[in-house]
């Protein structure tokens, strides 16, 4: 059989990787040069675990082009010994290696994971500029929508959509949500993404070390706007922040309040950037919550009334239906509705307004009168405190009497 | 009601209606036109040549492991050309869309395809190819003359068969999910995917879902009970080995995959809670449990390509595998270990540090037991003498890759790192460097090793390696590319761009994926040549290369029966140790052979079920509850027939054992 | 027999007395690891259950819902079943085909009973309007209990079926093999159970 070495391959590949750090030198690798410390740090992890790993990977390359050359049949020369398969101390080598790679790896980790904990407030804004004691981060509440990122900066009094600013080497506390699927926030420049989910809280510490317009974007698909899903970030310094704050506090952008937050939830593709001169208080905590449409129950709330035991039997009336939404990936194939099915826990304290809305829109929704109508509230007036699932109204008495339904101990 | 939403459907027709079809999408009319003018060609065919009875007695009824093993792979590169498809138009939209174009594929198209090449490429093209090679091959080394359940073997087959022709389906009736190969909720509940997208995927997946399952069961119990004498645990082959924990995997993982799409199933039929945002349901426990089946699946398709390599390695280096314990061990341990990493492809949900860095370490924890295989290899080639045949060039071809792709996925395994290189580009190149690097490369191996076994005659050297160098140079061309965009930050799933600097990058990736496609077609063309010209590269020893496992032992292609008795294995080496020490081929005192009869059960039930599955996709009840029904009637009535089996007489044993020597003997009297 | 297979050092690399794969001499094991592939699938069941079971969304939680003592009479006819199922195993080592197919009879009673009361307690539940709909809770509850309720159907026919065949073929190996499977598969949805009842009914009555 005619050897068939694999030179021309190799070298083409040895040529590409010599050629490769020119080629890159033109472009952005913005994840390894980032202006952010917390990108910064991620950035050399990612530097510092693959040096480390190549102590490893290129022997073993060298040795498999080099023992694929030297041991090819056509090289008579090269010992041959056709029974050798064992060596004990061989064996313990080419565990060993690995293994001691991967302690050192792996101690690397485990701090640059509690270091870099997105959660973690930031201990310093740049290397060796610890932050100090009693300083206010920059709050920034993030919901991902379909498929726009709105902003909300509450010490400011100010929301934006698709656009974000904040001034340089200060902290940023970013609080992340989404309102119906989930994204992934992610600015490259300023640090690493966290996942955007609806009815939870991400948290994401960062700095901006330079000032510049950076890409902010999803990093998780989100349906079929998802590709123009992005915005600009901007670090400017102190005085161009509050500039840009003061723009859109003196813009005709109009207040964001739970009526203009639905109507900017709707699914929109490639949205332009707006700005709101000011925000309704909570409306953050309401998104979290989802909760923003009245009457409906926030997600803390039904927390703790779960945690208590729920609502007893009383709770199965307290549903109300939800407006469906346009379905987000309603491309070009989409308009089926999904049957109006959206059912939502009725909040207890509930708005003045929503029983009616919710006697409106009960029978609309197909649900049995039963069921749809607006909770008779009377048992539940104690805001669902002290569990009022143990005394249950007149109208539930008939159902066949439970071995357990004795009072708590 | 919560379900009103599958009230509304018609009561014949379901949802079903013309409007299902995609008559607004050229790609996809000209793709239909293609498709059934093909299709309509091959029924002709095989209609003018009467194949039609052929076909069912020998094949589509057949139990045989053999059979089914090459049916399998036939699907396998069906599937993948049909993948491929989708890749290639993922990669010329990218390379396009740029400065205000919208590329030629909408988003509700292109999502589509980035979704379906997902699915396709796992499920229906690496584990069909896997499944076929197993099945093929691990028999034959143990010295089985069939799996423990031939019948469940071609059911399950079939089942496999049924959910890729739903997958297929979705081309045409309809569409496929826009949610990505995972179908991540809330985007695949109810509410933002009410199509028919979402249940296409959840029935395709299920209706294989059940044949890998019993796929699996079936395999384990052959490597368990049907061993030859004298083949210890230890003397098992390392194919064979891998082949064993791929299936333990896949009977540990695939229930979990049933388990959790079934939840997703309910949620979209019944309106039930698990995934979704309101009344207390929870998202995350999706991603988690589908990533507990996901991680697994990854060890599932390359551990026995990890035996591939084991196996080609060794016979073309001439010379006994290195440190076939501590490969049996590492085996083991990565089997286990793939358990316990599943979070690391979700780091960034914020599970707290102390959780993710546990993730993250004991994913760094698999690369020394994969380390030290590679080693193994290593050393098998040290002193040896290679000869550089196809499948000697494709493992030194995967090793060399396959270490980058390890290390890019040690990389990712870091959890700060992977918040900035997470659904990344980056994140693309590393799984397909160890999916393109190591699983696609291992097949390819493996088919040219093994092909001249299933067939008695080589695969062309010539386009072999026309393809090889296509595939080696078109993957580094297509992908590192994306490395280097995943460093500049550029995410997945994209179908338009803005900065115009990124071009380049995708350009040269299409280019590579171009390279791709020549090596694709040049690996058909290899198979056209080497049938065509079979007569020059017909092997009649059995054992073209030298080979050291039992399946070398027996003719190409093997009888009906694979061996005419039963070896007796004292040698980790079976074939090398039986060649050493000179022995003679039995030529007397041949008996009748106990084998599975075959039946028709397996495509009838097959076929019922992927009805079902149809059915459901489309609302349409009344054809569910009569495929449902049927399925579970047939299902009892082929439990009546307890006649299974049948005996191979001996004089058919005696006259097939004489042929094969007499071809022996004239090719040792020609050379 | 002959020695055609042996070499000088008279080593035989061939079974040249045929030693048979019996038919079916893997189906235990076989049947063995699909159980325990089925057990996983419960494995998941379990834990959405254990992930969304205090999720009531602000509805009624287990102790308003579940009435023990149907839950306990339910328990008591899946053991009964079992036991009776023994007393079939019982009878067909016996080699009584008759016997073994009223004992087969008396489990499948049980096991309807079981399943009746079952869906007595779903019906009710869908009634009061606490249906699978209305919670996580109630979502995982209804999924792990009906896929059990599920098999226990599955199981029924399987009886069903197979005293026709024990009545068709008596006791010959192959229907023997079919029992134990059979066997395996009834008490292990027994375990099941205990687990479901343990897991869901008195925990959650301590909830």
């Amino acid at each position: 059989m005619m050897p068939k070495p694999l030179p021309p391959g190799r070298f083409l590949r040895l040529g590409s990787l010599l050629a490769l750090p020119a080629l890159l030198g033109g472009c952005n690798l913005v994840v390894l040069r980032p202006a952010g410390d917390v990108a910064q740090q991620q950035g050399d992890l990612v530097v510092i675990s693959t040096i480390l790993m190549l102590i490893i990977i290129v022997p073993v390359m060298a040795l498999t082009a080099f023992f694929a050359w030297r041991y090819r049949a056509a090289n008579t020369q090269a010992r041959y010994e056709p029974e050798w398969s064992h060596s004990t101390g061989l064996e313990l080598v080419i565990w060993a290696a690995p293994l001691l790679i991967i302690i050192c790896l792996g101690a690397i980790t485990w701090a640059g994971t509690h270091l870099l904990d997105p959660f973690r407030p930031l201990a310093r804004t740049a290397p060796g500029q610890p932050v100090a004691a009693g300083t206010q981060p920059l709050e920034v509440q993030v919901v991902a929508l379909d498929w726009k990122w709105l902003f909300i900066l509450p010490e400011q009094g100010i929301a934006t959509v698709n656009e974000l600013a904040a001034p340089v080497d200060r902290p940023i506390r970013f609080r992340i949500s989404s309102s119906s699927v989930m994204n992934s926030f992610y600015i490259p420049a300023l640090a690493g993404q966290i996942y955007a989910m609806p009815g939870m809280e991400s948290r994401l510490h960062a700095v901006i070390n330079r000032p510049g317009e950076f890409t902010g974007f999803s990093a998780n698909y989100s349906g079929a706007g998802f590709s123009q899903m992005r915005f600009a970030f901007r670090g400017l310094d102190q005085a161009g922040f509050d500039r840009w704050v003061a723009e859109a506090r003196s813009g005709n952008g109009g207040t964001l309040d739970r009526a203009a937050y639905l109507e900017l939830e709707r699914p929109s593709e490639a949205a332009p950037v707006r700005r709101f001169a000011a925000v309704e208080p909570g409306l953050f905590d309401a998104v979290v919550g989802m909760c923003v449409e009245a009457g409906t129950m926030c997600l803390h709330q039904m927390a703790a009334i779960d945690a208590r035991g729920g609502l007893g039997l009383a709770g199965l009336a307290n549903l109300r239906p939800v407006a469906a939404a346009d379905p987000p990936s309603g491309g070009a194939g989409a308009g089926r509705q999904p049957g109006g099915a959206r059912r939502a826990v009725a909040a207890l304290c509930a708005i003045p307004e929503a029983p009616a809305a919710v006697a409106a829109a009960g029978p609309a929704a197909g649900a049995t009168p039963a069921r749809s109508r607006p909770a008779s509230l009377a048992p539940l007036a104690g805001a669902g405190l002290p569990i009022p699932g143990r005394s249950h109204p007149a109208e539930f008495t008939a159902l066949p009497p439970r071995p357990a339904d004795q009072p708590e101990s | 009601m919560a379900v009103s939403h599958l009230a509304e459907a018609d009561p014949i027709f379901g949802r079903l209606s013309f409007a299902a079809l995609p008559l607004h999408e050229p790609i996809l009319i000209v793709t239909f036109l293609a498709v059934a003018a093909g299709g309509a060609a091959g029924l002709y065919l095989l209609t003018k040549f009467r194949l039609w009875g052929y076909l069912w007695k020998e094949w589509f009824t057949s139990v045989d492991h053999k059979r089914i093993g090459i049916m399998y792979m036939i699907l396998g590169i069906v599937m993948l050309v049909r993948g491929f498809a989708d890749a290639i138009m993922m990669r010329i939209q990218q390379a396009i869309a740029f400065g205000g174009s919208e590329g030629y594929l909408p988003a509700h198209h292109y999502d589509q395809v980035f979704t379906a090449h997902g699915v396709i490429m796992i499920f229906f093209v690496a584990m069909p190819l896997v499944t076929g090679l197993m099945n093929y091959v691990m028999p034959l080394q143990i010295g089985a003359r069939d799996v423990s359940f031939p019948f469940l073997n071609n059911f399950s087959f079939w089942m496999t068969l049924g959910g890729a022709v739903l997958v297929m389906m979705s081309l045409f009736v309809g569409e496929f999910a826009r949610t990505g190969w995972l179908a991540y909720p809330p985007l695949s509940g109810l509410e933002a995917s009410p199509d028919v997208g979402v249940d296409y995927y959840i029935w395709a997946l299920q209706v294989a879902g059940v044949g890998t399952t019993l796929s699996g069961i079936n395999l384990i119990c052959t490597i368990i009970k049907m061993r030859a004498p004298g083949m210890t645990m230890m003397k098992m082959p390392v194919f064979t080995w891998t082949a064993l924990c791929t299936n333990v995997l896949i009977v540990a993982t695939f229930p979990v995959l049933t388990a959790v799409l079934v939840l997703l199933s309910l949620d979209r039929y019944v309106g039930t809670h698990f995934f979704t945002s309101e009344l207390g349901g929870n998202p995350m426990m999706y991603v988690n449990l589908i990533w507990i089946w996901g991680h697994p699946e990854v060890y599932i398709l390359i551990l026995p390509i990890f035996g591939v390599f084991s196996e080609v390695t060794s016979t073309f280096c001439g010379k006994r595998l290195f440190g076939y314990t501590s490969m049996v061990y590492a085996t083991v341990c990565i089997t286990i270990l793939s358990y316990i990493v599943w979070l690391h492809h979700f780091f960034t949900m914020g599970s707290g540090a102390s959780v993710n860095s546990f993730f993250g370490i004991t994913t760094m924890v698999i690369s020394i037991p994969t380390g030290a295989k590679l080693f193994n290899w290593l050393f098998t080639m040290y002193r040896g003498r290679i000869r550089f045949e196809l499948p000697m060039m494709w493992t030194i071809a995967f090793m060399l890759t396959f270490v980058v792709g390890g290390m890019t996925g040690v990389l990712l395994a870091v959890p700060p790192a992977d918040f900035v290189l997470h659904n990344s580009l980056f994140l693309i190149a590393h799984f397909h460097n160890v999916i393109i690097g190591g699983v696609v490369f291992g097949l390819f191996a493996a088919m040219g090793y093994w092909f001249p076994k299933a067939f008695g005659f080589r695969l062309d050297p010539y386009w072999g390696k026309v393809s090889f160098w296509c595939w080696l140079v078109g993957y580094w061309l297509a992908f590192t590319p994306l490395y280097v965009l995943g460093l500049m930050g550029v995410t997945r799933r994209m179908r338009v761009f803005d900065d115009p600097s990124l071009q380049i990058w995708f350009v040269i990736a299409c280019l590579g994926a171009f390279v791709i496609a020549g090596g694709i077609a040049a690996f058909l063309m290899q198979i056209y040549v080497s049938i065509r010209d079979r007569e020059r590269l017909r092997d009649t020893t059995g054992d073209p290369w030298g080979g050291r496992t039992l399946e070398w032992s027996t003719s190409s292609p093997p009888p009906d029966y694979n061996f005419a008795f039963t070896p007796v294995i004292h040698d980790l080496d079976a074939w090398y140790d039986m060649k050493r020490r000179g022995f003679q081929r039995p030529a007397e005192g041949f008996r009748p052979i106990h084998m599975p009869r075959s039946t028709g059960a397996g495509v009838i039930l097959a076929g019922l079920s992927t009805l079902f599955g149809f059915a459901m996709i489309w609302y349409i009840w009344w054809l569910a509850a009569a495929s449902l029904a049927a399925v579970v009637l047939g299902a009892i009535i082929h439990t009546f027939n307890y006649h299974r089996d049948y005996y191979i007489p001996a004089e058919t044993v005696v006259a097939t054992e004489r042929a094969r020597a007499m071809q022996m003997a004239a090719t040792a009297a020609a050379e | 027999m002959s020695t055609a297979t042996t070499t000088e050092d008279q080593v035989r690399f061939f079974e040249i007395e045929e030693h048979e794969h019996p038919e079916g001499a893997s189906t235990a094991l076989g049947f063995w690891i699909y159980l325990m592939s089925d057990c996983l699938i419960f494995a998941m069941l379990f834990a959405a259950y254990a992930v969304l079971g205090g999720n009531y969304a602000a509805g009624p939680a287990p102790r308003d819902l579940f009435e023990l003592d149907l839950v306990a009479l339910n328990t008591a006819m899946l053991l009964f079943s079992s036991i009776t199922y023994g007393f079939a195993m019982l009878a067909m080592a016996r080699g009584k085909a008759l016997q073994t197919q009223l004992w087969l009879l008396v489990t499948a009673g049980f096991g309807a009973a079981f399943l009746w009361i079952e869906l007595h307690e779903f019906a009710h539940l869908i009634h009061i309007g606490a249906g699978p709909q209305r919670s996580a809770f109630l979502s995982a509850f209804f999924t792990l209990v009906g896929t059990h309720g599920l098999h226990v159907t599955f199981g029924l026919v399987w009886i069903l079926v197979m005293m026709v065949q024990v009545g068709l073929k008596g006791l010959v190996p192959a229907n023997r093999r079919r029992l134990t499977c059979l066997s395996l598969f009834w008490h292990f949805l027994d375990v099941i159970w205990i687990g479901v009842f343990t897991f869901v009914y008195l925990m959650g009555m301590l909830r």
